[in-house]
C-alpha cells in the first residue's frame, strides 16, 4: 500500500515498527507503559511518527507492566506494555505471572534479536517466549514481516476474549526494520457472551428457592456484572460474599453484604459458608486463600459455580450445579422469576455474626489504614501492594463500585500497588489514585517515583504504613514458628521516606501515632500533587481474623487475644496448620 | 482389538493442533504444570495441511482426564480433542524388538514371531530385528515371549487411535486447507468441546 510510516512523514516506507504502532493505534491504545533497549530501538524509533500514542517510561520494566496492569484493572481495556529483548524481557515475567492469575487483559511486547541470530546465544538474548510459555495465555513470535499486524490484532483479541488474560508478542529486530506494505488490520468485533441454558437456569433457581441458608460468592470475574449481580443478590434476597479480587461487585453498604471470605476474611462470610445450604458462586475459581482446606469448605452446602472459564468448574471444589456463562448473562437469567423468600432464622444468625465484626480501636496498622480509607470517597481508586496492610484495607475499605480497587490478588506480587496506582491514574486522571503499601513491598518498585515527577502526574497518594517489618511473614513466623524472625526485621535499614520521596521532588508527610495522623493525612490529599504519607506503627501487629493455612474456614482465629492464647502446638488443628505453613 | 487391554487408569486422547512452533512444547508443560502424566505420546502430520495430530495416553482418575482436557481446550493452538472413552476407536501401536540368538533358539524365535504375524526387519548374526504392530496387549505379550530369549532393544512408537466409522474427526468443510483460514473456521467453542463430556 506504500502508507507512511507515520503521519507528515512521506520520507520513508512503513517498515514493521511502523506497523506495530499503526494497529495499536487502529485498536484505540492511547497510553502504553515501557523501557527502550537494543532490540526494541526500531518501535521505538517509529514511536516518534505516532504522537497519537503516549509513551510512558518507567524506570524499571516490571513497573512498566504492574502500571499497564493498573491501567487494565481500572478500565477493563487492555493495558499494553514494551521491553527489549533478553533482560528487559525477563524483567516482565512478574507482572505477566502476576495477570495470569488476576485474568488482567495484556498485551505485553518484546523485542528480540535479528532472526538469523536467534538461537546462538546472541546478545541479550532469551527464549522468552519459552520462558513464558505457562504465564501467559498465549504467545507468539513473530517470523515475517507481512504477519505482524495481524498477529498484533489476533494477540489483542485473545487477550480481551473470554476469559482474559496476558498475551506476548516477540519480534525480532529485523522485522521491526523490514519493509511492510500490507493492511492495517481494524479491531475484531467481540464475541457475544455465552449464556446458561434454560434448563440449569431452572435448576439453580429451583435450589435457590428450596434454600434456607443461601449465600452468594462473588469473584474478580463479576467486576463488570456487578448492577446485574446487585439487582440478583436483592430480588432474591441473598447474602452476598465478595472475594478479595471481587470487592466493589456488590455495595459494601448494602445489609446484605458480608464481606470478604478466606484465610483474613470475615467471621461473617466465613461462618455464612460454613454454614450455608447453597452456595452461588459466580466468577471465581476456589482459590485457597478462599477455600482454606477445601475438604472442609462449605460442607454443608450444594455448590451453583457460574464461570466462563469451563476448566475453572469442578477443578477444586466439587460442584453440584455447574453453569458455564458470562456472569451478566447468569445474572439476568436467574433475576428472572425471582422470589423474595423470608428466611428470618438466617438473617438473624447472619446479623449476630456481623456483630463480631471487630474494628481497630487501637493505634496500630489497622487503625491507620481505617483512618485512610475512611476519608475515601466512591469514585477514589484504591490500590494496595502485598501484605498485612493489604489484608487490612480488603478488611476495613467500603467498596461502593466495581473497578476501585485494585491489588495483586492471585500472584500476591510485593511491589506492585505503586506502579499500579500509576497506571490506575494515568487513566483516570479526574480521581484520586491511592495507594496502601508497606514498607517492604514499597522498596521494591520506589524507582517509579521519577514517574510521577516526568509525567506531571498529580493524583496519585502513596500512603506506607511502616510497621519496620516484612509484616505477614512476621505474623506467620510469631504464630507458626515460634516466633523466631528469622531475616524480616528492616527497621534498622530502612530509608527515611520522607526525605526519599523529596529527594524524587514528591511531597513527603509522616505520621507516628494517633494524634499526628489526622493532620497529616489532610495535608497528604490535599497536596495539589501526587505526595507520600509514611506512618510509622508498632512492630508486631498481627491481621485478625485469621484461617490458618491448611485449617477449615470454621476453625477461624477470630481475634489476636485467641491467636496469642492458642499455643501453636495445643490442638490437632493448628498443628497440621503449622505443617501446612512450613511448606507454603 | 480396543479397550480390553486398557489399565484401568489409563485414558486414551486425540488432540488435533495448529501445525505451529513450540506447539509440542506447549501441550507437554501444560501436562508438566498441571501434574498430569503422560504414558506415552505420538504426534503426526494429518491430511489437513497446517493441523497435527497427537494421541496421548494420560493416566489418572476420570477427573484428571476431564480437567486436562478442558485445560488442553484452552490452548489457542488446540483444534480439537477428542476423548476415546467417549466412542468406539481403532488403536494400534508398533515396536521394533532386537531379540538375542543361538543356534539352538533360532527356529523358536522365528516361530513366535511368524505366530504373531510380526515382521523381520533386520538380520544378524546374534539377533533378529521384529516388527510388531497391534494394541497394546499384542505387544506386550509379543515382548513377553521375547524375553525368555534375550531381549537387546526395544522401541515402541506410542499409541496411535482414530476414532471407528465414517466420519471424520475434522469436519472437511471447516478446511479450505490454509492455516490462515483455520482460525474463523473452528472457532465456536461448540464445535471445539466435542467429545469433551459435557456438564453443561
Amino acid at each position: 500500500m506504500g502508507q507512511s510510516n507515520g503521519p507528515g512523514d512521506s520520507r520513508r516506507e512503513m517498515n514493521g515498527a511502523g506497523a506495530l504502532w499503526a494497529t495499536l493505534a487502529n485498536h484505540g491504545i492511547t497510553t502504553v507503559f515501557g523501557y527502550p533497549g537494543g532490540a526494541i530501538m526500531p518501535v521505538y524509533d517509529a514511536l516518534t511518527f505516532y504522537p497519537e500514542v503516549r509513551h510512558v517510561l518507567a524506570r524499571h520494566e516490571q513497573g512498566a507492566i504492574h502500571a499497564a496492569e493498573g491501567w487494565a484493572k481500572a478500565t477493563g481495556e487492555i493495558g499494553v506494555c514494551i521491553a527489549t529483548s533478553g533482560p528487559g524481557a525477563t524483567n516482565l515475567v512478574t507482572g505477566l505471572a502476576d495477570a495470569m492469575l488476576d485474568s488482567v487483559p495484556l498485551l505485553a511486547i518484546t523485542g528480540n534479536v535479528a532472526r538469523h541470530l536467534m538461537g546462538t546465544d546472541a546478545f541479550q538474548e532469551a527464549d522468552i517466549t519459552g520462558i513464558t510459555l505457562p504465564i501467559t495465555k498465549h504467545n507468539y513470535v513473530v517470523r515475517e514481516v507481512s504477519e505482524l499486524p495481524r498477529v498484533i490484532a489476533e494477540a489483542i483479541r485473545i487477550a480481551r476474549s473470554g476469559r482474559p488474560g496476558p498475551v506476548l508478542v516477540d519480534i525480532p529486530k529485523d522485522i521491526q526494520l523490514a519493509a511492510f506494505a500490507g493492511e492495517i488490520p481494524v479491531p475484531h468485533a467481540r464475541p457475544e457472551a455465552p449464556q446458561p441454558l434454560p434448563e440449569v437456569v431452572a435448576r439453580a433457581q429451583e435450589l435457590l428457592r428450596s434454600a434456607q441458608r443461601p449465600v452468594m460468592m462473588l469473584g474478580g470475574g463479576t467486576v463488570d456484572a456487578a448492577p446485574e449481580l446487585t439487582a440478583l443478590a436483592r430480588a432474591w434476597d441473598i447474602p452476598v460474599i465478595t472475594t478479595l479480587m471481587g470487592l466493589g461487585s456488590f455495595p459494601s453498604s448494602d445489609p446484605l453484604w458480608l464481606g470478604m471470605p478466606g484465610m483474613h476474611g470475615s467471621v461473617a462470610a466465613n461462618r455464612a459458608i460454613s454454614e450455608a445450604d447453597v452456595l452461588l458462586g459466580i466468577g471465581l475459581r476456589f482459590d485457597d486463600r478462599v477455600t482454606g482446606r477445601v475438604n472442609g469448605f462449605a460442607p454443608k452446602a450444594s455448590i451453583i459455580h457460574v464461570d466462563l472459564d469451563a476448566a475453572e468448574i469442578g477443578k477444586i471444589v466439587r460442584t453440584h450445579l455447574p453453569v458455564r456463562s458470562d456472569a451478566r448473562e447468569a445474572a439476568l437469567a436467574l433475576t428472572e422469576g425471582a422470589q423474595k423468600l423470608e428466611r428470618p432464622e438466617w438473617r438473624a444468625q447472619i446479623e449476630e455474626w456481623k456483630s463480631r465484626t471487630v474494628m481497630p480501636e487501637h493505634w496500630g496498622a489497622g487503625y491507620a489504614v481505617k483512618a485512610v480509607v475512611d476519608r475515601l470517597e466512591p469514585d477514589d481508586i484504591l490500590s494496595s501492594d502485598v501484605g498485612q496492610h493489604q489484608m487490612l484495607a480488603a478488611q476495613l475499605a467500603r467498596f461502593e463500585k466495581p473497578r476501585r480497587w485494585i491489588n495483586s490478588g492471585g500472584l500476591g506480587t510485593m511491589g506492585f500497588g505503586f506502579p499500579a496506582a500509576i497506571g490506575a491514574g494515568m487513566a483516570e486522571p479526574g480521581v484520586r489514585s491511592v495507594v496502601i503499601a508497606g514498607d517492604g513491598g514499597f522498596q521494591m518498585t520506589l524507582q517509579e517515583l521519577a514517574t510521577l515527577k516526568m509525567y506531571d502526574i498529580r493524583n496519585v497518594k502513596i500512603c506506607i504504613i511502616n510497621n519496620s517489618f516484612l509484616g505477614m511473614v512476621r505474623q506467620w513466623q510469631e504464630l507458626f514458628h515460634e516466633k523466631r524472625y528469622s531475616e524480616v526485621w528492616l527497621g534498622d535499614s530502612n530509608p527515611d521516606f520522607v526525605k526519599l520521596a523529596e529527594a524524587y521532588n514528591v511531597p513527603g508527610y509522616r505520621a507516628s501515632n494517633a494524634e499526628e495522623l489526622p493532620a497529616a493525612i489532610d495535608a497528604w490529599l490535599n497536596d495539589p500533587h501526587s505526595a507520600l504519607l509514611e506512618v510509622v506503627v508498632p512492630n508486631e501487629h498481627g491481621v485478625f481474623p485469621m484461617v490458618p493455612a491448611g485449617a477449615a474456614l470454621y476453625e477461624m482465629i477470630e481475634t489476636e487475644a485467641k491467636a496469642v492464647s492458642a499455643e501453636p502446638t495445643t490442638s490437632p488443628t493448628t498443628a497440621a496448620a503449622t505443617e501446612e505453613a512450613k511448606r507454603a | 482389538m480396543t479397550s480390553e487391554t486398557f489399565q484401568p487408569q489409563d485414558h486414551l486422547i486425540s488432540i488435533l493442533v495448529r501445525d505451529e512452533p513450540r506447539v509440542l512444547t506447549r501441550i507437554t508443560a501444560l501436562f508438566g504444570r498441571r501434574g498430569y502424566n503422560i504414558r506415552s505420546l505420538s504426534v503426526g502430520n494429518t491430511e489437513h495441511p497446517g493441523v497435527s495430530r497427537m494421541t496421548i495416553v494420560v493416566s489418572g482418575d476420570r477427573g484428571v482426564v476431564e480437567q486436562a482436557i478442558k485445560q488442553l481446550e484452552k490452548l489457542h493452538d488446540v483444534v480439537r480433542i477428542i476423548d476415546h472413552s467417549l466412542e468406539k476407536y481403532v488403536d494400534r501401536e508398533m515396536v521394533l524388538v532386537k531379540v538375542s540368538l543361538t543356534p539352538e533358539t533360532r527356529v523358536e524365535v522365528r516361530q513366535i514371531a511368524e505366530d504373531f504375524r510380526s515382521r523381520i526387519v533386520d538380520v544378524g548374526r546374534h539377533a533378529l530385528t521384529f516388527e510388531v504392530t497391534g494394541d497394546e496387549g499384542k505387544i506386550t505379550a509379543f515382548i513377553e515371549q521375547m524375553r525368555p530369549f534375550g531381549i537387546l532393544e526395544t522401541m515402541r512408537t506410542g499409541r496411535v487411535a482414530l476414532t471407528r466409522g465414517s466420519n471424520a474427526d475434522i469436519p472437511t468443510q471447516v478446511y479450505s486447507g490454509d492455516s490462515a483460514a483455520l482460525t474463523p473456521a473452528v472457532e465456536p467453542r461448540e464445535e471445539k468441546a466435542r467429545g469433551v463430556p459435557n456438564l453443561f
